[in-house]
């Protein structure tokens, strides 16, 4: 290939009829890359490399649905799509239950249990693990909340009844925290950070989001670690002893303290690893036909002016398909940026964020976020809008993702924001409060 | 072409007002409002990319 200028040598096309595509990683961005890979027109060979033994399956249901289903038979697992229809339809060599040990990007080879599958382009997906807490792993009754296995464990406890301690009032956490309560069990959520969710939604705002907790009788214990996780004499998690001497009685606890991305077996490989994968802005990963994908990827996001990785389900879909397109056509490689959003539901409140918190000023524009119901909240960076929550406001978030996308000033999106207020206040039977 | 939703599957999450903002419209109650079923030919690949972004796999374009 020559590249014009100064633009690195991402490696040349996979022969679109005979090329070989691999994929590493078999959950969303894995499956997205596949996809797209086949609606780009690549005729070649695609293997899907999973490390464990289910086909690609969605994740926000295993915290939401998935254990708050009500009493009764387990739910479906989330499959996001049948066997017959990513062998045969989609044409995918499925190599699942093993995961990738090694990248070797000059003999450009994946290792996976003994064998070596060769690549002309790869995508790297392998996502990210969920932290775990030091010296638990040899209890019954700790789990983290990640894959299909780890919400099938956590529900059947809950199904038990089970007493549960929620480290980490994170998302995940928060999401488990309400389908215990909405089971009618005990729980208590702890937090070593003094305000939780801060790096997600910004100090002032973590503090009222997780205020609902409270409201809905979750007990909330922030400022604390955990000192330890003590078992019975037969294994099972029997209590959680915090920093400060509180003891919590425990049949579960829920260990949602954040996730690391899988880049482990990469060491070695050559690329540039630094929480993530580190890629450039067209998500090649610095080796000729090495691409990335999904939780697993540090980057340039230009929409954002920020290098970011994203644990995200929007993030990991979009990025698995705009990874497959550029590792076939390196030469016409496009550069990928997006406007983060997430959403999680706790108890019957959604919670909605577009954009960064990273920000010079908070404002909120819409409610009242120290009482219960619906509010909404634009950061500031410099003169533009650059992100946004809102929570049980679905009908207000996604405006100014859009603008944000288009790279709205602030004042318009308070223009936005009072005209919105307007209209409510103007469908309101009485006066808006 | 034309759009279809799934209500069933839908969930009110958004994405696809985000990318089609003139084609999918939320409501306060989270309700999700189709404001053109109708895609002109110009509005196709907006509306394509809200289908994939749909977390809920409850958007058809056909």
């Amino acid at each position: 290939m020559t590249a014009p200028g100064s633009a690195p040598d991402r490696g040349a096309p996979p022969d679109p009829a005979t090329g070989r595509l691999v994929v590493v990683g078999a959950s969303l961005a894995g499956l997205r890359a596949v996809e797209s890979a086949r609606k780009a027109g690549f005729a070649g060979s695609i293997t899907l490399v999973g490390a464990e033994e289910h086909l690609p399956y969605d994740r926000p249901p295993l915290s939401k649905a998935h254990l708050g289903a009500g009493p009764g038979s387990e739910p479906a697992a989330p499959y996001l799509r049948e066997e017959a229809h990513l062998r045969e339809e989609l044409g995918v060599d499925l190599l699942l239950g093993r995961p990738a040990t090694a990248l070797d990007t000059a003999a450009r080879v994946v290792h996976v249990g003994g064998r070596e599958v060769a690549y002309d382009a790869v995508v790297l997906a392998t996502g990210s693990t969920a932290r775990r807490l030091p010296g638990t792993d040899h209890l019954d009754g700790v789990h983290p909340l990640r894959t299909l296995d780890d919400a099938r464990a956590v529900r059947r406890a809950l199904e038990a009844r089970a007493r549960t301690v929620v480290v980490g009032a994170g998302f995940i956490g928060s999401e488990v925290a309400s389908a215990a309560r909405g089971r009618g069990l005990d729980v208590t959520v702890v937090e070593a950070q003094p305000t939780p969710l801060a790096r997600a939604v910004g100090a002032e705002l973590g503090a009222h989001v997780a205020a609902i907790h409270e409201r809905h009788g979750t007990r909330l214990l922030t400022g604390v670690g955990v000192a330890s996780v003590e078992g019975d004499g037969a294994g099972r998690v029997e209590r959680v002893v915090l920093d400060d001497g509180t003891v919590r009685p425990a049949d579960l606890v829920v260990v949602g303290i954040g996730v690391v991305p899988a880049t482990g077996w990469l060491e070695g490989s050559g690329l540039r690893l630094d929480d993530g994968v580190v890629c450039d802005e067209t998500l090649w990963a610095g080796a000729p036909g090495v691409w990335a994908a999904g939780d697993v990827v540090r980057w340039p996001n230009a929409t954002m002016g920020e290098t970011q990785r994203l644990e995200n389900w929007t993030g990991a879909a979009d990025q698995g398909a705009a990874a497959a397109r550029n590792a076939l056509d390196p030469a016409a490689a496009a550069a990928y940026a997006t406007v983060p959003f997430f959403w999680s539901d706790w108890y019957d409140v959604r919670i909605q964020m577009i954009g960064s918190p990273v920000a010079d000023e908070v404002l909120v524009v819409d409610g009242d976020p120290t009482a219960a119901g619906r509010w909404v909240a634009l950061y500031r960076r410099g003169d533009r809008l650059i992100g946004a929550l809102a929570v049980d406001a679905p009908a207000e978030i996604m405006k100014y993702r859009t603008q944000v996308m288009r790279g709205g000033s602030w004042d318009d999106a308070l223009a936005h924001a009072a005209a919105r207020r307007e209209r409510a206040a103007g469908r309101a039977a009485g006066p808006a409060s | 072409m034309k759009i279809t939703v799934d209500y069933d599957r839908c969930e009110g999450i958004g994405m696809c007002e985000s990318l089609a903002p003139h084609h999918f419209q939320l409501e306060d109650n989270g309700d999700l409002t189709v404001l053109q079923a109708e895609v002109a030919p110009e509005d196709v690949s907006d509306v394509e990319e809200a289908v994939a972004s749909c977390p809920t796999g409850a958007l058809r374009l056909q």
